[in-house]
């Protein structure tokens, strides 16, 4: 057996894999709004995370991301319970002054606010900040740029677009800090119209100057550098790549939203990605890019794969059997432990194990001196 | 190798052309150096070898440029990948992938290079450029220096016959620079391979090119040849040159040996001479500090940036502020603003907290230029810019135009902050800056991309505020301008102060800090040409 099967073998597991195993996990969240497995797929994330992460940058991403759900929660629930006429309950928590609004509108400002709204507010949200808590752990495990350098050289265009965006998003945030630190060496104390502007100028010309330069740089470097390729070729590359992505789309909002008759979405997502995968086969064929070292695709990358689908299959099959213990009936009842689901997303703990451990990042030892540890 | 053939460049929308009739060839195996003004058009011509200028900066293009037989009319910048590789100012900027060995096979990848001639050029290239250790590393997590061979050695990997980098080393500190130069210098000597490159530093550079490309600008005529020869008269030269003139060396020396070996006369005319002090006015009582740092420690989430730094600044002072790149220099000027809070230990600014200042009274204890002068700058035009400095600090109409006047009179009022030069926006920040008439002001890096004209306009500012009583910080790699300007030096090194002493004291106390006047000079301790050339004529009056 090779080494890259064994999952004990240190090394970086497939970006892909992670990403894979990242979307099954969301995608059994985003069918229920049952609070007590939607904390469990938050808990597994967090786990494998903080099991199997990198000390590189973009692994401490995770936490940025908790964060941002928490947010979601708390302006989720200010919104519904504030706001919204409609989602009252008969329990009432407390009575804000209001303000008339017409009624047919469904608004309503202050009043009422009542335990089930801000139940019901607080359950959707934490739907939101699970799924989006997946996405962070995706983000942190395996490195979105290396996942684009798994991508099919046909995708020139959407390649260069990709690295400049995920540049962009990181480096807006640093930068904005340094110029809200300027802000103050000019006497303004932040907040307001005009200090917005004050800070959107300078960020916004900063990134796109860089911007500029990446693509620059990766021109200069023979990204996109291709050998004999027709204008026909290309054309039909991007309507099959294209085609294919529209299909996948379709085909992943039909399986989610539930509502959609049944040959709306797997077929559709299959069709999808036959299209998708000739189009860039086809298109790959004729680009003369090479890979160094490429991340292998062994049993651990099936393994992390599969404990991603376990979740997203039981939590489907249990929404057909079972969909009262997956959308309660009022947000005040005890939610009920639907076990089968919560069975499913314990596999989605497994990575933690079934992923190989990473080797560890440093100087090399110079020869002739053992390890300290071993000498220890 | 390169040939430039009667190359003219008009950028849109410009009245004048950049560069005009440039008629140029580059043998190969040369190192050549290409020198000019801010904004003279140095990055343009770089450009123009690989077809980054025109295809993607736009602007019409007349003439040819001939690289390796190849006309870059009808070639892309990826169609020359494999014969040119490009290493822009910023190396960060640069960067594609995450880790250093991706970075390498990043070109590699794209020409579409087997698999096993990539792992075997990856290996190699780590080992020429000495970065095996860091191999697997994240790419924001190396310093400045590393950053610059990874940049260097990704374009290597191609095995590219040209190499053309502008600005390798104005943003690395003097170790890091002599890493990368001996780098370049080995690249050339081992592999025969022709390298172009921008420098304002010239002093880090001259010696090792064989030839000075000097681009005039304003669509002047470029001028070439020998180094010795094109700076005999240029008005860019670096302080050896300076010195060579002073003294009248002929020919010109290039490097602190070539001067040296020449220097002994000179010694013995100096010998009884004593080199003119800066004039410390005593710390304490009756003279109160404008800012004490007392024991400071801060860091960043687990990291300790500065570990126990106490200090005093005092009025009528230039301070420099050295160390290594990351050695904590930008975080003591940011913890004396109050951007950044001490873990332990306290700043005062004249008795007060600076992070306890409401931004409006700040702005009259502390000014800062960071790093980046445009953080300062958002208007759309220097005169708005103007107007809207006054109105932040509360003071009368016009008051920062007249300061940015006397600062760099030759700046238009309609001009786009961020089309000024280097230069000129520094001083546009500064002059925002002062008009708050801070009694302290600190500038980070002040020098990146300043050519000597403006180097020396900004020793001028830095001495009238000096003399009119106020103190200035500068945090700085450029030896040669500490030498020029600043009274007291402090080095920084792993967070902590390991020297804090008079300017000549401390520089001529280690190589690395040294001017290349002290260098020649020494034991004698004598900073700048000028210095020298005064000493010189007060001799030879003497003698007369």
């Amino acid at each position: 057996m090779r080494p890259q099967h064994l999952v004990t073998h240190p090394r970086s597991l497939h970006p892909g894999a992670w990403w894979l195993w990242a979307l099954g996990l969301a995608a059994a969240a985003s069918r229920t709004q049952n609070p007590v497995p939607l904390l469990l797929v938050l808990a597994v994330t967090g786990f494998v995370v903080a099991a199997r992460r990198s000390d590189a940058p973009w692994a401490r991403s995770y936490g940025a991301f908790l964060k941002l759900a928490l947010v979601l929660i708390v302006v989720r629930i200010l919104f519904q319970s504030v706001l919204s006429s409609g989602s009252q309950g008969p329990t009432v928590l407390l009575t804000l002054p209001d303000l008339p609004v017409p009624g047919s509108t469904g608004l309503k400002l202050g009043g009422v606010i009542s335990l089930e709204a801000v139940l019901q507010a607080t359950y959707e949200g934490l739907q939101l900040a699970t799924i989006l808590c997946c996405v962070g752990a995706a983000n942190s495990l395996g490195s979105a740029r290396r996942l684009l350098r798994s991508m099919p050289g046909a995708l020139y265009e959407v390649g260069v677009a990709s690295v400049i965006a995920l540049t962009f998003a990181p480096q807006l945030v640093t930068d904005a800090g340094r110029v809200r630190a300027a802000q103050r060496l000019r006497g303004q104390s932040g907040g307001g119209l005009t200090s917005m502007k004050r800070l959107a100028m300078p960020v916004l010309e900063g990134a796109l100057d860089r911007s500029v330069e990446l693509a620059a740089a990766m021109d200069s470097r023979g990204y996109g550098r291709t050998t004999h390729r027709s204008r026909g070729s290309r054309r039909l590359t991007g309507l099959l790549v294209f085609g294919g992505i529209l299909g996948v789309a379709v085909g992943v909002y039909g399986l989610l939203s539930g509502t959609s008759t049944s040959w709306f979405g797997l077929p559709m997502l299959l069709a999808g990605c036959v299209l998708a995968a000739t189009g860039t086969y086809l298109g790959g064929r004729r680009t003369g890019r090479t890979k160094y070292r490429p991340d292998p695709w062994a049993l651990p990358e099936w393994l992390v794969v599969g404990c991603g689908l376990v979740p997203a299959v039981t939590m489907f099959w249990s929404v057909r059997t079972d969909p009262a213990s997956l959308f309660l009936a009022s947000a005040t009842t005890v939610p009920p432990v639907p076990l089968l689901a919560c069975a499913g997303i314990m596999v989605g703990l497994l990575p933690c194990v079934l992923a190989p451990p990473l080797p560890r990042v440093g100087p090399v030892a110079p020869v002739g001196t053992a390890p300290v540890e071993a000498a220890a | 190798m390169i040939t430039f053939d009667k190359v003219g460049l008009t950028y849109a929308e410009a009245d004048a052309p950049v560069l005009a009739d440039v008629e140029l060839t580059i043998p190969e195996g040369e190192l050549c150096l290409v020198i000019g003004r801010t904004g003279s058009g140095k990055s343009t011509l770089l450009r123009a070898i690989n077809g980054l200028v025109p295809h993607f900066s736009g602007g019409t293009l007349s003439g040819r440029v001939i690289v390796d037989g190849r006309d870059t009319r009808r070639h892309r910048p990826r169609d020359l990948a494999d014969v040119v590789g490009f290493v822009g100012q910023d190396p960060l900027a640069g960067f594609v992938t995450d880790t250093v060995e991706d970075e390498l096979a990043y070109g590699m990848e794209s020409l579409g290079l087997a698999a096993a001639v990539m792992r075997q050029r990856v290996e190699e290239t780590l080992d020429l450029l000495g970065l095996p250790d860091v191999r697997h590393q994240p790419l924001a997590d190396l310093s400045a220096g590393q950053q610059q061979r990874v940049a260097i050695g990704s374009v290597l990997t191609t095995h590219p016959r040209i190499l053309v980098l502008d600005e390798p080393t104005s943003a690395l500190d003097p170790q890091a620079a002599e890493e990368v130069l001996a780098t370049l210098q080995r690249l050339v000597h081992d592999l025969g391979l022709t390298v172009v490159l921008a420098e304002h530093r010239l002093e880090r550079v001259v010696q090792y090119a064989d030839r000075v490309v000097l681009v005039p600008g304003a669509g002047r005529p470029v001028r070439h040849g020998d180094p010795a020869v094109v700076l005999q008269d240029s008005s860019i030269a670096p302080p050896v040159v300076e010195l060579g003139r002073v003294t009248g060396w002929r020919p010109l020396p290039l490097s602190v040996r070539d001067a040296r070996r020449r220097a002994a006369p000179v010694r013995a005319l100096l010998a009884d001479r004593r080199p003119p002090t800066p004039e410390r006015r005593a710390p304490g009582p009756p003279m109160e500090p404008l800012a004490r740092v007392d024991h400071l420690v801060a860091g960043y989430r687990g990291l300790r940036v500065l570990d126990g730094v106490s200090t005093g600044l005092w009025p009528g002072e230039v301070v420099a502020l050295m160390g290594r790149n990351g050695a904590g220099k930008s975080t003591l000027l940011r913890a004396l603003v109050g951007s950044k809070r001490p873990t332990s230990g306290r700043v005062r600014l004249g008795g007060v907290a600076p992070d306890e200042l409401k931004p409006t009274e700040l702005l009259r204890h502390v000014g800062l230029v960071p790093q980046e002068p445009n953080d300062l700058l958002y208007a759309h035009s220097v005169a708005l810019e103007c107007v809207q400095a006054d109105r932040d600090a509360g003071v009368g109409a016009g008051t920062t135009r007249t300061i940015l006047e006397r600062l760099s009179p030759d700046i238009p009022d309609s001009a786009h902050p961020r089309d000024l030069s280097e230069g000129q926006r520094l001083t546009l920040a500064l002059a925002v800056v002062l008009a708050a008439r801070p009694p302290l002001v600190l500038l980070d890096e002040p020098t990146r991309g300043l050519d000597y004209t403006a180097k020396h306009r900004l020793v001028e500012i830095l001495r009238d505020l000096a003399d009119a009583g106020r103190c200035a910080v500068l945090a700085t790699h450029d030896v040669e301008l500490v030498a020029e300007v600043s009274s007291r030096v402090l080095v920084l090194a792993d967070g902590e102060l390991v020297a804090d002493g008079p300017t000549p004291d401390v520089v001529t106390a280690s190589p690395a800090f040294a001017p290349q006047t002290a260098k020649i000079l020494a034991p004698q301790r004598w900073l700048t040409p000028t210095q020298v050339a005064t000493a010189l004529a007060e001799v030879t009056e003497v003698s007369l």
